[in-house]
């Protein structure tokens, strides 16, 4: 059987209906795509590329041999929300985000979760991203996950799942400014005929949101920094990016010192405090004293600082704990246990591999299923089951019997698509979603987000470290 | 500002002003090989060491040819004042201060490596030269229009204003200290056809051989020609107006700090003399010790400001 590649005639397109109509949310853009020249389109794709090339939002592809920089593919038609799809969205976010934060502070607090018998103890005390240093620690406000990538996937009309929950430092949030002032650059009039909700004042709150939990002993004007690995970083754009905007500092572990008990930088009149630090730095490489000895990338001594409560850490150390993919199965029950509410929002089936009869399930139904590793991300190290070649299904099954406890395993999910234009004009692609969700003394969520798009038919890969490509998602007032 | 973007600002411009500058000595170069009648490889000599890369060129080539020169000076890696090496570094440093620079300031040092890059991703043929110069001078320029057109005037336009000086200082010096001897009064037979070329080139490497006439008139003496470089206040690349730069851009950081340093006494020490000593008493002492004695209080100069401002 020629296999169509994993494309599932079937999935639920967002901008056409089965009959050739359009989808509500979509039909003044669809009467405005229908009344453009395709030429001109493919040119202003062309110009589009250009304005990102010239402004260097390039990202670093690790082990690649002409890596240094390369750009992320953008398609110029947008991805659309309807405000109603939105608001329930909204909410299922909502809710497990003060989930997440709630988990984490009483993982490192009383454990009620694991005494309730809710989760398995191992899984938490065996698990890297738990940090035993964290443990009787309640950081500034009480806030462990200040900033959250919630990614979603939809399936159908009704239809959305929650695939990841990224508590840690989540990336992207530079495309999606990107990408939506380059869509005002390039088709103002699409702003005037649709009532797109904004997103440019992302770095304003963002900056507001870090502020607002400075340490208690913060006196004044609380100083933001953010904390970038360096130039080579993957991310570094959106480092760069994301200080520039919010018009703080862009800092890198050799510029700061612990001095008095307070984490300074090194400016030209000497050195200052910081009192807030949005870091984009791992956990591992935060604090050479504590963590990884060889990071050059942290500051020595930083933990005390943060412990003796003299600087607010952004996302805290070991929220980790809360988006490990063996934690993620079971986040049903956790939003259930924190928020006393059934979640709004579906998890994605998964099995773990740790299991016998999951592990004996997900080998007799590899072609089925999408196996991760663990703690991957990116889309490295993972199998889409239907689209992998016999042979790579057998090696992959040799992996798991060796270290099931490494990996979890979902349904191929039949994600949505959104069309993308093509040369011959435009053309069903999956799509997900990484929705941003600020947490301070409340939760403010982006209306929008990063739309990542698999670029080859049928893939159901959007990883920019894959081949995929981003949309600018608008989310309507309705 | 933080110490590590100061030196990230200060150094992406020395670097730019770098590139430039080895587009020039190319630039002096190539028509210096045009107006003689023999073409002399010695030409080339003369700009490598200019350049400070006489010594570098015999580690990667075995013959001296103007091709390999014109190569060396424009795309070789292994060269790091080589015109590509230093608009790669200028803008790694420009990636690194990105939050310190506006956007046109950014855009313009990157579409300059882009277009460079592609430019020059193969060797270059003599017949492409004139493009490719005028190329690297416009992109330059779009570099340097931005960045006075929207820069603030605060602490990142001085630091970056003191890169720029502190390297055309330098290079304005080797230049002159490489052909120093063809200024000697002892040795310069004035007039013949021989001098004047070599006059002229090294009016043509700081891209002065117009406005030298309109300042001195037409006629090239080597006094004059030291004068303009080394003393002219209104010469902008000569050493005396590298320094008020240098200098005024230094006391803006004083009064904004209220902070002195080492290298606001080495600067001004070194501006007075500027200012006081006339060409002939340099002369007497001896140009090429004088130029020597510049170079290295000049790099003693970047050292202190490092210091002082905390770079490292």
């Amino acid at each position: 059987m020629v296999k169509n590649k994993g494309t599932t005639p079937l999935a639920f397109d967002e901008m056409m209906n089965a009959d050739s109509s359009p989808r509500q949310p979509y039909s003044t853009y669809h009467d405005w795509y229908a009344s453009q020249d395709k030429n001109r389109l493919i040119a202003k794709s062309k110009e589009a590329e250009n304005i990102f090339r010239k402004t260097g939002i390039t990202f670093a592809v690790y082990g690649h041999a002409d890596s240094s920089e390369k750009l992320i593919p953008f398609d110029l038609i947008p991805r659309i929300i309807s405000g109603r799809e939105w608001r329930k969205l909204a909410q299922g976010i909502e809710q497990r985000v003060i989930a997440l934060n709630a988990f984490l502070d009483d993982i490192y607090h009383k454990q009620e979760i694991i005494r309730a018998g809710r989760i398995p103890r191992e899984l938490i005390e065996k698990n890297e991203a738990f940090l035993p240093q964290m443990i009787g620690f309640r950081p500034p406000g009480g806030v462990y996950t200040h900033i959250v990538g919630t990614d979603i996937v939809r399936t159908g009309e009704d239809q959305f799942y929650v695939l990841e929950d990224n508590a840690r430092t989540p990336s992207g949030v530079s495309y999606m400014l990107e990408n939506r002032e380059t869509m005002m650059q390039m088709f103002p009039e699409l702003f005037h005929q649709n009532r797109v909700r904004p997103v440019e004042n992302y770095p304003y709150l963002l900056r507001q949101s870090l502020a607002s939990l400075a340490p208690a002993g913060c006196s004044g004007k609380p100083r933001v920094a953010v904390l970038t690995p360096g130039i080579y970083n993957s991310a570094y754009y959106e480092h760069a990016f994301l200080a520039d905007q919010m018009g703080v500092e862009l800092v890198e572990g050799s510029d700061l010192r612990v001095i008095d008990g307070k984490v300074k930088m090194r400016t030209t009149r000497g050195y200052e405090a910081i009192d807030v630090l949005y870091r984009r730095v791992d956990d591992d490489f935060l604090d050479p004293l504590t963590f990884r000895p060889d990071s050059a990338l942290g500051i020595p001594g930083i933990m005390d600082v943060y412990r003796a409560g003299n600087i607010t850490i952004a996302n805290a150390p070991g929220t980790g704990i809360s988006d490990d993919k063996a934690i993620y199965s079971y986040m049903p029950e956790i939003v259930e246990f924190y928020t006393g509410r059934k979640p709004l929002l579906e998890n994605v089936p998964t099995w773990r591999c740790s299991e016998p009869q999951s592990l004996k399930y997900v080998l007799e139904h590899l072609e089925e299923l999408v196996v991760k590793e663990v703690h991957g991300s990116g889309g490295y190290g993972m199998l889409v089951g239907p689209t992998a070649s016999r042979k790579e299904r057998a090696v992959f099954a040799e992996k798991l019997k060796s270290r099931p406890a490494n990996y979890i395993a979902q349904p191929t999910l039949s994600l949505s698509t959104v069309p993308i234009l093509v040369n011959k004009g435009i053309a069903p692609r999956h799509v997900d979603l990484r929705p941003y969700v600020l947490v301070s003394d409340k939760v403010q969520i982006i209306p929008g987000g990063l739309t990542r798009v698999a670029l080859k038919a049928g893939s159901l890969v959007v990883n920019s470290s894959q081949g995929g490509g981003t949309k600018d998602t608008w989310v309507l007032e309705d | 500002m933080l110490g590590r973007t100061a030196n990230g600002l200060y150094w992406m411009f020395r670097y730019i002003e770098r590139a430039e500058n080895s587009a020039r000595l190319i630039d002096a170069g190539l028509r210096m090989s045009l107006t003689r009648s023999e073409a002399s490889e010695d030409d080339w000599d003369g700009v490598l060491q200019s350049a400070g890369v006489r010594e570098l060129y015999d580690e990667v080539h075995e013959t001296l040819t103007s091709i390999d020169a014109i190569d060396f000076l424009l795309r070789d890696r292994a060269n790091p004042s080589s015109v590509m090496s230093c608009i790669e570094a200028g803008r790694h440093n420009a990636r690194m201060v990105r939050t310190a620079l506006t956007r046109e300031t950014w855009e313009a040092t990157n579409e300059c490596y882009l277009e460079m890059k592609a430019m020059l991703s193969k060797k270059a043929r003599p017949t492409d030269m004139p493009e490719i110069i005028d190329m690297i001078k416009r992109r330059a320029g779009l570099i340097r229009g931005a960045f006075h057109g929207t820069m603030l005037r605060n602490e990142i336009f001085n630091f970056s204003r003191i890169g720029t000086f502190i390297e055309r200082a330098d290079n304005t010096a080797r230049i002159l200290d490489v052909k120093y001897y063809v200024l000697l009064p002892a040795v310069a037979a004035v007039g013949s056809s021989m001098d004047n070329v070599q006059w002229e080139s090294i009016l043509r490497s700081v891209s002065a051989h117009r406005a030298y006439g309109w300042v001195y008139d037409a006629e090239l003496r080597p006094a004059n020609i030291a004068d303009f470089l080394i003393s002219n206040g209104r010469m902008p690349r000569s050493l005396g107006y590298c320094y008020e730069k240098i200098a005024s851009n230094l006391g803006y950081l004083e009064r904004e700090y209220g902070e002195r340093h080492a290298a606001h006494d080495t600067a001004e020490r070194t501006l007075a003399s500027l200012r006081s000593q006339s060409i002939k008493d340099i002369m007497d002492q001896g140009l090429h010790e004088y130029l020597e004695e510049f170079i290295s209080h000049n790099n003693r100069l970047g050292q202190e400001i490092s210091d002082g401002y905390r770079f490292y």
